[in-house]
This record gives structure tokens, sequence and C-alpha cells, in this order.
């Protein structure tokens, strides 16, 4: 079978979940006629109509919002922001109704939230952020988000199927630049489920999205210097996968967390704390962190290239780590 | 003025039994009796947190949703209680709300009116304003797509309507052709800021222009007319014809909540509400002079409403507190695992 980008995966995925469910409807802003800004939804509306494929006005908290009720009402919307950096918009609506819905009054929300986020495309501030971390602090929420065309896929389906709100970050570095090859049949990933990407003995690289890649890349190089890098891909956010870190630090003990989300308040604070909880006795170094610099993201190459981490960020952090 | 298609013919109101203008005055006089027992109780220190009272408001919130059929959604705000009654909300789950127990619906999880039921068709509400209202939107929009002959009803008051929230999902509403009745409960207040610092319109049913719905104005204290606005904003949303937005006119002779004294109000103020404009007062000269019902058949609704409060009121009290442990069940359909309990044993 032939491979597929990582866009045109999040794309089947959808496709494929309207045409089991007819619950299953979209809405989102410029996402029937002209298909979404990046084309993800792209002939979705000539197949399914008008009455599945909604566009809508430019309304985050209503696009939110409207979902929400939908939801409870028995439907499976897939909504999508135009950029993640939307979603703050949104807030209110996600914490405060959605992520509660279930617990307060026994009426769950089962929808997606998707859209493109992540930076590496010179899109300045409002349309390259990681807005992950302020999520996963919701209980109530899901987070996943994928580094491959085949997770991509799998996880879609799963977070469409899922009981409960999944926040589906896409990774817009990755729409086009990757492809896999799908499985056949019906593949669903399932949500709190990580990945060894590649098997190592020495250190740890515990990573996500488009740092997954970062960090193969310096697996790479690190194993031509005769360090065995373990790289470790979360796909699914919130709930961390505990047991899958635990079993990888456990056998290099030594672990390094990239992320390329802003450092304070990261998600690798809080993977380096279950750590520190669970695993002190296997550790030969302390645990480590890459991740972009706390400033917004600007928009010049050689601001946005110093600000987010970079293969050779990691390279000497596990060469740090291995030399304890 | 925004633009409303009246029919001909007598309001809708002209068509009630006399029965059904006796069950209005039934669920007014619970509306208010369960009141004064929550304060009552709240008093004897016997509630959890705060108490919300819809005195003098009673009527907008019965005659709306009396305007409703089962089958249609509602989505409450906090001094909504008689729209939650006429429902199918029952007193013992108000009072096991307001006092927090293991088997008020939320279980102990969330305060006062905040809860609901897809089986009777209402919503819980959630305390940042106007959120309902883009919820709503939702409901009603997969009422449109299913084909459903249902229609929904969401409840704001007067501060609500300054949020994004309002406008973003009327607005949405609007161009999806939900079937969808906005109700604006204009008690003059939100909170201590009067309704001059919450908008520069003349009155809220004018927004309706902008959002290009209908909207109609109505005095929130006559059930009779709130039935026949909300009755006909009905109709038209389950014809098909979209959003309507609706100001109810009303009053709110207490404070925000039980803590508020007031001091804003300016004096006279409430009590000249209390005697002149009492919704229910106000009603029963309506029953009496052209209904002709007879005292005796009023005081036989407010004995059954005392005593059904009485009634839940032993039911509450005897209801068992949640058990710590309780807080950590159901916040996803599926049991904790990777979210981060206590549960490492070094805790």
């Amino acid at each position: 079978m032939a491979a597929i980008t990582y866009l045109e995966a999040i794309r089947e995925a959808i496709d494929e979940e309207m045409a089991r469910d007819a619950n299953v409807f979209l809405m989102g802003e410029d996402i029937g006629e002209y298909g979404g800004a990046f084309k993800v939804t792209d002939g979705l509306l000539a197949k399914y109509g008008a009455s599945r494929v909604i566009d809508t006005p430019v309304s985050e908290i209503a696009i939110v919002g409207a979902a929400a009720g939908a939801a409870q009402m028995g439907m499976r919307p897939v909504v999508e922001m135009q950029f993640m950096d939307f979603m703050a918009s949104a807030y209110d609506m996600l914490t405060n109704y959605v992520a509660t819905a279930r617990y307060r009054a026994f009426m769950p929300c089962p929808m997606v939230v998707r859209g493109p986020a992540g930076g590496y495309v010179r899109g300045g501030p409002f349309h390259s952020q990681n807005p992950e971390a302020g999520f996963l602090h919701t209980p109530g929420l899901k987070v996943v988000y994928p580094a491959t065309a085949e997770d991509a896929k799998g996880l879609m389906k799963a977070a469409i199927r899922d009981d409960d709100c999944v926040l589906f970050l896409e990774h817009k570095y990755l729409y086009r630049r990757i492809k896999g090859v799908m499985p056949a049949g019906d593949q669903v990933v399932p949500i709190g489920r990580a990945r060894v990407a590649r098997e190592g003995t020495d250190v740890s690289i515990i990573t996500y999205a488009a740092t997954m890649w970062k960090a193969l890349e310096a697996a790479e190089q690190l194993a031509s210097e005769g360090v065995s890098a373990e790289v470790l891909d979360l796909r699914t956010l919130a709930p961390l996968d505990d047991d899958a870190i635990f079993t990888s630090v456990r056998k290099t003990h030594r672990a390094l967390v990239v992320h390329e989300d802003t450092r304070t308040g990261g998600l690798a604070g809080e993977i380096t704390a279950r750590i520190n909880e669970s695993c002190f006795e296997w550790l030969d170094a302390p645990v480590l962190r890459v991740t972009a610099h706390d400033v917004p993201l600007p928009f010049a190459p050689a601001l946005e290239d110093f600000v987010l981490p970079q293969t050779p960020d990691i390279v000497r952090a596990v060469k740090r780590l291995a030399s304890y | 003025m925004p633009a409303v298609a009246r029919r001909g013919g007598s309001a809708p109101s002209a068509s009630l039994s006399r029965e059904q203008k006796l069950q209005l005055y039934y669920w007014m006089r619970l509306t208010r009796t369960l009141e004064e027992r929550l304060a009552a109780l709240y008093r004897q220190a016997k509630l959890v947190g705060g108490l919300f009272r819809s005195l003098g408001q009673e009527a907008d919130a019965v005659g709306s949703c009396f305007a409703l059929e089962r089958r249609d959604v509602m989505a409450p705000h906090i001094r909504t209680l008689g729209a939650m009654l006429v429902k199918g909300a029952r007193p013992v789950e108000v009072l096991r709300q307001n006092m927090a127990r293991a088997d008020s619906p939320s279980r102990g999880r969330d305060l006062n009116l905040h809860f609901g039921d897809l089986e009777r068709g209402f919503l819980g509400g959630i305390a940042p304003l106007g959120d309902m209202v883009p919820v709503m939107a939702g409901v009603t929009l997969s009422f449109r797509l299913r084909g459903e002959d249902r229609v929904g009803l969401v409840f704001v008051g007067d501060g609500a309507t300054s949020t994004g929230a309002f406008h973003e999902g009327i607005n949405f509403a609007a161009v999806n052709k939900c079937p969808l009745v906005v109700v604006i409960e204009n008690n003059g207040y939100s909170f201590s800021t009067p309704t001059s610092r919450q908008t520069l319109a003349r009155r809220f049913v004018d927004k309706a222009i902008g959002y290009g719905v209908a909207g109609e104005q109505a005095d929130g204290n006559d059930v009779l007319a709130v039935y026949n606005v909300v009755r006909r904003a009905v109709d038209r949303a389950r014809a098909g014809e979209g959003v309507t937005l609706l100001e109810l006119t009303t009053y709110r002779r207490t404070g925000h909540a039980d803590h508020d004294n007031q001091s804003y109000v300016p004096s006279g103020e409430t009590e000249r509400w209390a005697a002149e404009n009492d919704p229910i007062d106000r009603y029963v000269r309506v029953l009496v002079g052209r209904e002709k019902v007879e005292a005796s058949e009023l005081e036989a609704v407010d004995q059954r409403v005392r005593d059904e409060v009485d009634h839940a009121t032993e039911l509450a009290e005897a209801s068992p507190m949640p058990e710590g442990p309780d807080a950590l069940r159901g916040v996803y359909a599926e049991p904790a695992a990777g979210w981060g309990t206590c549960d490492t044993g070094h805790v």
C-alpha cells in the first residue's frame, strides 16, 4: 500500500469514522468548501454534505460550546481550531464546562477538538504554539499529540470513539513532511499508550510530536559515538503512560525529557517528578530537560531556531547524562 | 423594534385550561415556598455554601417552561428554580444539592441548581455566565441535524449578555437556524451592577436586531404574558424559523446571594416591588377576579406545597454526606490510570 502523509492520515481517519458512525460530524472555520486552512477536511463536504461538515462563524467559544451540547445529546462532534493557538479563546468552555461535565453532572462530552499546533514553520507567536500544558492540568480532558502518520490515523479514530473529550494536537510541521504506510483494516491506536520509537540501553529520551523526530536524529548521531539512546514517543500526554516511562528509565538509568513547549510548567516537569517518585533508586543521573526557552515564539528564522529545541541540544544533553 | 410577525387570533394563554392556570400558580407557589425553606435552613447553618434566591422572579421562570414540551430541553440559570421544577426537578433534589449530600443529583460535587437530567429535559448550568448559550446552540443544532421535533430554551441574566459566550452562542445559533429560545431575565442587577452599567442599549431585546433574529419583550412578573411570548417563540422554533431573543423584565428583591446586603439598592425600591409588583399576588388577583378561583382552592394548593416541601426536607436532612474518597471517581469514563492520583506510597 502507498505511503500517505500525516495530514492525509488524519483525513482518512475522520473520513472512515464519519462513514462508520452517522453521529460523527465536523464543525469549524473554513472547513467545508475551502477544506480547512491546511486542507485537512478537504473533500469531506462533498462526500458528507453540509449537515455533517459545518462551516461556522469565527467563534471558538461557540464552536466548542456547541460541540459540548451536541455531544451531550449523543452526537460525536469533531471540531477544528484553525490553529490550536486559538483554543485559548475557548479555554473557559473547555476547562469549566466540558472537562467537568461528566464529574459534576454525569453528562459527558464525547468530542474531539483538533487542529494544527507547533512551530518550526516560521508562524510567529500566534500560529506556532504548543498549548498542551494548560490543558494537561485540567482533570477531565485527554490530550494526544502524535508524531507519526500511523499514530495520527489510529489515535484520531480512538479519539472520535472515546467517551470523553480529547484534544487532538496535530503538528503542522509534520503535516506534509512525513509519510507512513497505513496498516490494513480498522486500526485504532489506544489512547494512553506510549511507543518505543528506538530501542537503546544508555539513556531514555522521552518526547512527543515533532521533537520525536529530532530525538531519533540525535540517537542516530549518538550511536556513532557509542551512546545508545532509547526514544520513547509518548503519543498521549494525558493520561501519561507511566509504565512505559518507568520501564524505559529502569532499563537505562538515565532520563532526558524533550518537548517543544516552553519550560516552566511544561509536561517535562511532571514527568521528571513522576520518575523521581517512582524510579529514584534506579537513577544514575538527574533527570534533564530540553525544551523551548520561556519566551513567546518569535517569527524570524534565527530567533525561532534559537528558541526551539534542536537536535544538537538533545545530543549535548544526552552526552551530559551519559557522563555521570 | 425587532420584528416579530404577530399571528392573528388570540394569545396562546387563552387556550390554557382552568386546571393549567392553577398549575401555573402551583409551580410559582412551590418555587417560593421551597426557597423560603432553603432560607430557613440557611439561617440554621444546614446549607453548605451560599443561597441564591429568585424571590419576585418566579413568574418568568415558571411561565417560560410551561410553554415547553417534555421532550424539549431547557438550560436554567441561578435564578430560575421555578423553571427547573416545571421541567421535573424535585424539591428533595434541590434541598440535597444545597446541603451537599451524597445522594444529591451531583453527589455533592456541585452547588445549588447546578444539576440536570436529560430524561426530564434540563441541563445543569455552570457558574461562568453565558456559557449555556453556546451549549444550547449545540443541543438545538443536534435536534435540527437529526430532524427531531424538539426545541431548546436557555435562560441568561442581564449580566450574561455582556459575555463573549452569549454573543458567540446566539450568533452561532442564529446562522445555523437552531430551534432555540434565548430568554434574558432582566432583573435590574447583576450582583451589584445595575443594567445601566451593563449596556447602553435601551432595551436588551434591541440586541435581537443585531443578530438578525426575532425579539420580544414582556412583563416578566405577569406569568400569562410570559407564557404568551415564550409560547410564540417556541412555536416559531418548532416551525423552523430559528432563534428568538426574549427579554422578560422583572426585579431581584433579594441580594445576589444571601450574604449581599444590597447597600447599592436605592432605598424603598425592593419594598415597592414587593408591595406593588409581586408576581404571585398579581396572579392571584387574575385567578380570583377573572377565573373565579375560590380562595379555598388556592389555600389547598398552598397546603399541598407546604406538605411536599416538609416531606422533601425530612428526606434531605436524613440523606448521608459523601465520603472523601468518592471524590476520586468518575472524572473519565474508565478508571484512573496515569492520572496522577496520590498513590505513589510516598504521599
